[in-house]
């Protein structure tokens, strides 16, 4: 079994096996804990409508805050939309999620798909520089920070190099980006990348918590 | 040191700018002598006690993005990353994955996150409480929505059950827990002041009756530094001619177990007041001015009665408001110009934010906002019980300077705030900066242009 071969079958099938169990267990194993009665007075308001609104509403960072925040959400927008564009709008990418679910839509032509992985790419190396100079990111981080970092690039270096037929055999290259791929699945349940679901489960949490007071959400 | 000891070896400071004990010589950074093994696993134990899905949630999140230091007064005040909100709780999220996170037991297996050490929690003391008001600015700017304050709080409990409290704050929750007031606001202290300020002023002020519409409560703050606040109070509640009373048995709403960590006296200080209003048959329990006291029995005393509270419970700030909104209550204008500081216990944390802002305009000043305010609000420094620790001063001074400056910017003539114990740190913020501007109160503001 060659390389490509190797990584669209039995990888493929593990690591989405480790990701949907994974990703179950960690929620379930939160979402399970028991949750005491509150039995103070509301207020007039919709703790759902809190919830659901707090998930939209903590997209963007409040107007008092941004003088201190803009870099940050600049680069944080870039590469989280370069990656979401690249993963659903690569018309191989939508020919592979077809061949495994059926399901297909259009895509962008490959010379903008080039295009925005390289500055997603750039986006994500100074996501990078920045958390390994400003002091506070550097406090906080720790190895699942540059590990989902480096899981999270590797597929856009990888993807890049087989577009553009660098340095190996396309198939190799290939091989090789769909194994990066694998190994984000892999690590997903495990570390931050988990943000993609846990954002709507913190987010709504604490817009019902809040709106139940009138509190600012 | 036994809680006899206590009242000797850390006497009341009452004439200082703000209320504490006097400041220790040495300082006693931990209580009890447990051995460290016991301590660490009583702190990590009561962490996790209360443990439910909300701080689950929270602890698995967070995505280290920094985010939260850029709300934070102390790490804006002083660039120190160890003042980012989330580093704060560092430990306790390390000692979560570790021992009931989804995947704990590959943690503990591989030893991923290494056991929490005292060492660890005694380094920690310091940005659990001298460096947290508690103030929930964290909350408003997490992408994740993770609710800090909340987070810090329930790491107190924890703290508070391995003896690892500054030495102050464990004092007054102490003295709170025994006496019945942090502040040597004993029943017997209360009644003489009230049996004096009803007579000074000539006005009455109905102690324990048997049956009430209203409970008045008080912060001993307000008893022992602002005494004029009982007046006002009484004034008040006399125009609108409410059948209302203060009751010895359930007066002091400072909640000094709350601020410290320890769930078992916040219930113990919070029942005082929920029995005695539920004695006296009252409808509606009026807090004092005081913002954790808000937190308290608005939005935790239902939770420590185990059952939906039978009365109504209402910040003094929406009282006035409901009553002037009403008409029910009159006030001449006041013409002057006037900055309004949020209490973050009650307009951030507590969803009360319109409620100064109604009674200001009944007053009919020029309401000139500070920037940000509301909601957004930047904390006066004191809340949280950092007021009372002495070694955490110098800090408290260089956030208050953000305080100063906004008051400064709006211009106005006056400074108005419906809590006493901001109104306490801006009292001891005034007199170490020799600042021009005095905290005045919104409570006080109105009873002194009621039309009666």
């Amino acid at each position: 079994m060659d390389l490509l071969a190797f990584a669209k079958g039995p990888i493929l099938m593990w690591s989405l096996i480790i990701f949907f169990v994974g990703v179950s267990w960690r929620l379930v194993g939160v979402l399970l804990l028991r949750r005491k009665p509150d039995y103070s007075e509301p207020r007039d308001t919709s703790p759902a409508w809190g919830a659901v609104r707090t998930v939209f509403t903590r997209m963007w960072v409040r107007k008092e805050f941004r003088a201190r925040t803009a870099y940050a959400e600049v680069l944080s927008y870039v590469f989280h939309f370069g990656l979401a564009i690249v993963v659903f709008l690569f018309v191989p990418h939508i020919l592979f999620i077809k061949s495994m679910t059926g399901l297909s839509w259009g895509g962008l032509p490959n010379g903008v798909i080039y295009a925005i992985g390289v500055i997603t790419l750039i986006a994500l190396i100074a996501v990078l520089i920045r958390r390994i100079t400003q002091p506070v990111l550097r406090l906080l981080s720790n190895f699942d920070d540059y590990f989902s970092w480096l899981v999270t690039t590797t597929p856009v270096v990888t993807g890049l190099l087989a577009s553009a037929h660098l340095g190996a055999r396309y198939e190799t290259l290939l091989g090789i980006h769909i194994l990066s791929v694998e190994l984000l699945f892999i690590w997903f349940p495990f570390g931050k990348l988990m943000h993609a679901i846990l954002f709507a489960v913190s987010r709504s949490t604490t817009g019902a918590l809040l709106e139940r007071k009138g509190a600012a959400t | 040191m036994s809680p006899a000891d206590v009242n000797k070896e850390h006497p009341l400071d009452t004439k200082a700018p703000r209320l504490s004990v006097k400041k220790p010589e040495t300082r006693y950074d931990k209580q009890g002598d447990m051995p460290d093994s016991e301590r660490i696993e009583i702190a990590m134990r009561s962490f996790v006690r209360d443990f439910g899905a909300h701080a689950a949630t929270y602890m698995e999140s967070c995505i280290h993005c920094g985010m939260c230091a850029e709300a934070c007064h102390y790490y804006v005040q002083t660039g120190d990353p160890k003042y980012t909100p989330i580093w704060k709780l560092e430990p306790f999220k390390q000692a979560y994955k570790r021992e009931m996170g989804p995947f704990s037991f590959f943690y503990r297996t591989f030893n991923l996150k290494p056991k929490v050490t005292v060492q660890e929690l005694e380094k920690w003391q310091e940005l659990i409480y001298d460096s947290c008001t508690v103030c929930g600015r964290c909350t408003l700017i997490c992408p994740m929505g993770i609710d800090i304050a909340t987070l810090v709080s329930q790491a107190r409990h924890g703290m508070f059950q391995a003896g690892l409290v500054p030495h102050e704050l464990w004092a007054v929750a102490e003295r709170a827990e025994r006496e019945g007031s942090p502040l040597g606001a004993t029943p017997k202290v209360f009644k003489d002041r009230i049996e004096w300020l009803a007579d000074d002023h000539e006005i009455e002020i109905p102690v324990d009756r048997e049956q009430a519409d209203v409970l008045v409560s008080m912060s001993s703050i307000e008893i022992m530094k602002y005494p004029d606040a009982i007046v006002a109070t009484a004034r008040v509640l006399n125009a609108l001619g409410e059948k209302w009373t203060i009751r010895l048995d359930g007066y002091e709403a400072t909640n000094f177990g709350l601020l410290s960590g320890n769930a078992q006296w916040q219930k113990d200080m919070s029942m005082k007041i929920i029995n005695a209003a539920v004695k006296c048959g009252a409808r509606l329990l009026i807090l004092p001015e005081c913002g954790h006291a808000y937190g308290a029995l608005r939005w935790s005393g239902a939770n420590m009665y185990g059952k939906p509270l039978p009365f109504k419970v209402l910040h003094i700030s929406e009282f006035l408001a409901e009553n002037l909104n009403s008409g029910k209550l009159k006030v001449k204008p006041v013409g002057k110009s006037v900055t309004y500081h949020d209490p973050c216990q009650i307009s951030r944390r507590g969803g009360a934010t319109r409620a100064g802002r109604d009674v200001l305009k009944a007053l009919g000043v020029e309401l000139r906002e500070m920037n940000p305010h509301g909601d957004l609000n930047w904390c006066c420094g004191g809340g949280g019980g950092v007021v009372t620790i002495h070694r955490a001063d110098d800090l408290r001074y260089k956030v208050f300077e953000i305080k100063m400056k906004q008051v400064n910017d709006t211009g106005a003539e006056t400074l108005v705030m419906s809590c006493s114990n901001c109104r306490q740190t801006f009292d001891d913020g005034q007199a170490h900066f020799k600042w021009d501007k005095t905290a005045n109160s919104l409570l006080e503001m109105v009873a002194d242009n009621l039309v009666e």
